[in-house]
């Protein structure tokens, strides 16, 4: 009994990991492609059939290239830069959920590494480690621009991580839930987030792209200022778990994002799909089919959220370092105070007076 | 002053309004732009695939043409390897026996003709030095990628012209080119597609 529940744990473990290298893997690919249909171009097309393969060619091309170490860099933190970087990417995904349940021989396994009442405070935890990565790696460098952009970084992520969890201060107090799971329980059918928290949407995702270090706000890396950024001196696989954990921070971000706003696993009509599932295929199979298209569209909707970071970054120009700054904490903070008092009103008067009224 | 499009812009300094000053507006209207441009017909020419027609006045390799009797025009003068700026021709000349007047159309010819691709820079100037309109600069075929070095310099077997499948330019004005480009618009095909010889 609880020898199945764990291996069914450690199977949708296993199988939410691999997704998660898998889509990271193929972002890089779908960037060129997003970058080349917008610019009107056809983007990678020669490795594989629409040039599928071309992620295999791109590892194997890095892990081919010379492994440089600079003479003063440190070594050690050198290496455990990029290290850092991966690890706290891939380890953000453990508390999403990733779908509702699975039932098999009499046990409900939650589609979800860990069921963690303290789900988001472990992804804020989690995702503002993220930066020490790069200010590591930037350090350890020795080398002014990388030391720059690893500054750059570091600061950018703090400014903005504030801002974030204002904005997520107001989720929690409507939903009165740490859990990633029960918040995303709440929005059932179409009863999404995002109805209610127009604004803190805006607000988290706009830092949603400073955390991640995207366009308009992927100051670490401008070139045109900093060589390379925090990984000027990095090359070969380093580089790549430098740029890889970009890739996967961009998925988890998205699907926290739709986790948070977007209803997670829950999808307008899913209670009818549910009873006609489960009328088809009996109450196991048919809860496990319905659970299992509910992470589809899970899926999906973090896959658009993918999409968007692309598209936006193939559309904004990037900010310059005051402007971010004051955008984070002069626009963005004040922002997110404002819509805790107004959701603080809304739950506290307007709320019990609405259900009063519609009683 | 003349405006050559409609669609510049008066920069001016005055004060943005609330909705310029957050910006959401701007980025949803250039998102809106990029998407439109996602979905539009790419203008990418999948190059070894589809090659695209060059302009009959295209000059890519070169050709060494035979009269209507199939007989060989040049005649070694060395007026081309003189015109040459980057001396990518050289020649032997040799005397026209008895016997060979069917293969040469001149008593003097070039027992051998060579042109170094990698030296040439395809100006065109040795077409214009030949007295004999013996050397043309193919419209229709390139000189294809080397991979050897001794697929450089190509000889006489490589440029005289094969009279089964003899060379035609489609122009040879500005104006007949002109003419051509006019036709290519209103949808006629050229029946030439340039392509590199092995
Ligand atoms: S095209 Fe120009 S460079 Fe080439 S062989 Fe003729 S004259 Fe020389
Ligand atoms: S190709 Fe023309 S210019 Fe050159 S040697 Fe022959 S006849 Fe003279």
């Amino acid at each position: 009994m609880e020898l199945t529940a764990f291996i069914i744990k450690a199977i949708i473990i296993l199988v939410i990991f691999g997704l998660t290298l898998l889509i990271a893997m193929y972002s890089t690919y779908g960037e060129r492609k997003v970058a080349g249909f917008i610019q009107d171009r056809l983007g990678p097309d020669r490795a594989g059939p629409w040039g599928l393969l071309q992620p295999l060619a791109d590892a194997g091309k890095m892990f081919f290239k010379e492994d440089f170490i600079p003479a003063q860099a440190n070594k050690w933190l050198f290496i455990a830069g990029p290290c850092l970087a991966m690890l706290t990417a891939l380890m953000a995904s453990a508390v999403i959920p990733f779908g509702s349940t699975l039932r098999y021989d009499g046990i409900e396994v939650a589609v979800q590494g860990v069921e963690a009442n303290i789900g988001i405070l472990y992804i804020f935890g989690v995702v503002s480690l993220g930066v020490y990565g790069i200010m590591v790696g930037g350090w350890a460098s020795n080398n002014k621009f990388s030391l720059l952009g690893a500054i750059r970084a570091a600061s950018q992520n703090i400014s903005y991580e504030v801002a974030m969890g204002l904005s997520i201060v107001a989720i929690l107090m409507m939903s009165e839930s740490l859990s990633v799971g029960s918040i995303v329980a709440q929005q059932h059918g179409g009863n999404w987030n995002i109805w209610y928290q127009p604004l803190g949407f805006i607000i988290f995702l706009t830092c949603a792209f400073a955390e991640c270090n995207r366009t308009p706000f992927d100051l670490p890396e401008c070139e045109t200022e900093l060589v390379g950024g925090y990984h000027t001196e990095y090359s070969s696989m380093k580089l790549g778990f430098y740029l890889f954990a970009e890739y996967i921070n961009m998925f988890i971000s998205s699907a926290v994002v739709s986790a948070l706003y977007f209803g997670g696993y829950n999808y307008p009509g899913m209670d009818w799909v549910y009873t006609q599932l489960t009328a088809a295929f009996g109450d196991i199979a048919g809860h496990n089919v319905a659970t299992l298209l509910g992470t589809a569209v899970f899926f999906g909707k973090a896959l658009f959220g993918v999409f968007f970071f692309m598209w936006v970054r193939w559309t904004l120009p990037r900010f310059r370092y005051d402007q971010l700054m004051n955008l984070g904490w002069k626009g963005l903070i004040p922002l997110a105070i404002l819509n805790i008092l107004i959701t603080g009103i809304g739950v506290l008067f307007i709320q019990p007076s609405l259900t009063a009224f519609l009683k | 002053m003349q405006q050559l499009t409609n669609r510049s812009k008066q920069v001016s300094n005055k004060e943005m309004t609330l909705a310029e000053r957050i910006y959401l507006p701007a980025i949803a209207h250039g998102m809106a732009i990029t998407i439109k441009h996602f979905f539009q017909k790419k203008v990418t020419i999948r190059y070894p695939e589809v090659k695209r027609y060059l302009g009959p006045v295209f000059r890519g390799r070169h050709v060494l043409k035979r009269d209507a009797d199939g007989r060989e025009r040049c005649t070694a003068c060395g007026l081309c390897a003189v015109a040459c700026p980057a001396e990518a021709i050289s020649m032997v000349a040799e005397e026209r026996q008895k016997g060979e007047e069917h293969l040469y159309r001149e008593e003097k010819y070039a027992a051998v003709y060579e042109v170094n691709m990698l030296r040439c820079i395809f100006c065109g100037l040795c077409e214009e030095a030949c007295p004999k309109q013996a050397v043309y600069l193919r419209h229709d075929e390139f000189v294809p990628v080397f991979t050897e070095r001794d697929q450089v310099i190509w000889g006489k077997d490589l440029l005289v012209e094969d009279m089964n499948n003899r060379y035609l330019r489609e122009a040879w004005t500005k104006e007949e080119a002109h003419a051509q480009d006019l036709k290519k618009a209103a949808g006629a095909i050229s029946h030439v597609e340039p392509r590199a010889i092995p």
